[in-house]
């Protein structure tokens, strides 16, 4: 007879669905935490620096955007294919031991999933100032890690047939929507005109002039049906974000930014895994952040959605039910998404014309929490008080999805 | 072109051995049926371990491509050319390229059947490329 029937191995179909209970409420991290600080370092192509400069950079001027001190910190969160251990590396340079730390790298996205982690850990008591920190020297030290072809473990089944990565893969999803749904090249122009237009309010972006439909088609096309302005800027850059608790928020002179619904998936590592190459990990992740939010798509005011290339941000949108399945090129049509426009998306210029140092989600949040506090000027949304943010890394591979918002 | 040499390894390896003999191998789930490719240790589906590896008859259809015009340094020679995900009617998705850079194909497209034939790979072994069927 067993008496321990708990320890039984059961299947993991038999999981309980339903949101866990501890001490009789649910497990959420709604306004578990707020954001207090943002920052970017210097943008573009910065020859004189290095993944730490840049890093310093930003942590040094969010902090002063927060009000708090180094002193204060004693939680880091750190992405970067960059150096051997580079949360080691960033904590010593900058001078902190943090009693928590999160490393998750999961590409572009990791930032998104940063913000959930933090605000974990600050729930749990276990840190009560979260630095969440990124940078890159890509452009200035011609850093093309990303685009060699792996050949072992996994990749040696693509390995031989020189897709680039990661446009490539984007390509095949692009491929495939166009395919199943009739998209058109123009319709993913449209977007990246959109996004140029925004550039043209941000002062910190890198490409500010005027685009063109018709300069997007005709810029060459990188892997059928992408184009060179599909596909995101190269350049140097970091960023740091300074996320708190609820009591450390209350005591500081800006208006905190709440987190109030976050949700992550994980799909795969190599697109020939994706098992729908139209449907991306924002599905799941986007249900989890609007029913924490508890909120539905119509309170959202300004969005801003991973754009690695075009395709990215079409699928995306899809994905987390801002319109249809198939729906999504016409959703980009006219202006929709610039400045004017019925949708305000990547407000900042993107990582189409504003910055993309490798990894880019951490510039979703800072764009975010500046129109939401109504710092950003020319391009400020009216009356934003919720944003919602969506990282992609990897190759469609990984999404978080964040809603913020000032109550 | 050393830096494009495939590993092997024993994950890999029966693999590899089947496309030099000219045939297909993936695996296949004892336990809940499910055709596992990338072939691995574990289904992915259900959590078996040590699925048996099978043979596929190679044929299926195009689910996505893209013809490459800004290559990677190591196959830049090439371009453009074409690569493609195909569904295998055995039920796996594998990614593969279109056989002799694609001469003699005129167009290739979504939907379309195709047929596996193998060719030698950027580091000299053979691996599985596609034709229309």
């Amino acid at each position: 007879m067993d008496f321990r029937p708990h320890l039984a191995i059961i299947p993991l179909s038999r999981v309980p669905k339903s949101m866990p209970k501890h001490r009789g409420r649910d497990l959420s991290l709604k306004k578990a935490c707020a954001i207090a600080g943002v920052a970017e370092s210097r943008l573009g192509v910065v020859p004189d620096s290095t993944v730490l400069t840049l890093q310093a950079e930003a942590f040094a001027a969010a902090l002063t955007d927060a009000g708090l001190e180094k002193s204060d910190v004693d939680g880091v969160l750190v992405s970067g294919a960059w150096g051997r251990l580079p949360q080691l590396q960033i904590c010593e340079y900058l001078g902190i031991q943090p009693k928590y730390a999160d490393s998750t790298s999961v590409g572009g996205a990791s930032f998104e999933f940063h913000l959930g982690h933090a605000a974990a850990a600050i729930q749990a008591g276990l840190c009560k100032v979260a630095v969440i920190l990124y940078g890159s020297t890509q452009r200035s030290k011609q850093d093309k890690y990303i685009f060699q072809i792996r050949n072992d473990l996994g990749y040696q089944y693509e390995a031989p047939y020189g897709l680039p990565t990661p446009v490539g893969a984007y390509a095949l999803a692009a491929s495939r929507h166009f395919a199943e749904y009739g998209t058109t090249s123009e319709q993913l122009a449209d977007l990246a005109v959109s996004t140029r237009a925004w550039a043209g309010l941000n002062p910190r972006a890198y490409r500010r002039e005027p685009l063109t439909r018709d300069e997007v088609l005709e810029s060459g096309l990188i892997a059928s049906p992408l184009h060179r302005l599909d596909c995101c800027l190269f350049t140097d850059g970091g960023g740091a974000v300074v996320v708190v608790s609820p009591d450390v928020a209350r005591t500081l002179d800006k208006p905190p930014v709440w987190l109030l619904g976050q949700g992550e998936s994980l799909s795969h590592a190599q697109i020939s895994e994706m098992p729908d190459l139209t449907i991306t990990p924002a599905a799941e992740s986007g249900k989890r952040a609007f029913a924490m939010a508890g909120v539905t798509h119509d309170r959202i005011d300004v969005t801003g959605i991973y754009d690695s290339f075009t395709i990215t941000v079409l699928l995306t949108l899809e994905s987390l039910g801002f319109c249809k399945p198939g729906e999504g090129g016409a959703f980009l049509e006219n202006g929709r998404t610039g400045p004017g426009g019925e949708f305000p998306l990547n407000t900042n210029g993107g990582g189409l014309s504003y910055c993309h140092p490798g990894q880019y989600g951490i510039f979703l949040i800072i764009e975010a929490v500046r129109q939401l506090r109504g710092e950003c000027d020319e391009r400020q949304v009216a009356d934003a008080v919720m944003a919602l943010i969506s990282g992609t890394g990897g190759v469609l591979s990984s999404n978080s999805t964040c809603i913020l918002g000032l109550e | 072109m050393a830096e494009e040499t495939q590993a092997i390894d024993p994950d890999g390896d029966p693999y590899w051995a089947g496309a030099a003999e000219g045939e297909l191998h993936y695996r296949k789930c004892a336990a809940c049926d499910a055709a596992i490719f990338y072939p691995r240790s574990i289904c992915p589906k259900c959590g078996a371990t040590d699925p048996a590896w099978a043979v596929s008859k190679g044929e299926g259809v195009v689910y996505a491509c893209t013809t490459v015009h800004r290559a990677p340094p190591a196959f830049a020679d090439n371009a453009p050319y074409t690569v493609l995900l195909v569904d295998i009617d055995e039920g796996f998705r594998m990614m593969g390229g279109l056989a002799n850079n694609g001469e003699g194909v005129a167009d290739i497209a979504i939907g379309d059947r195709v047929a596996v034939t193998f060719q030698d790979g950027p580091d000299g072994r053979p691996a599985p490329y596609f034709t229309p069927a």
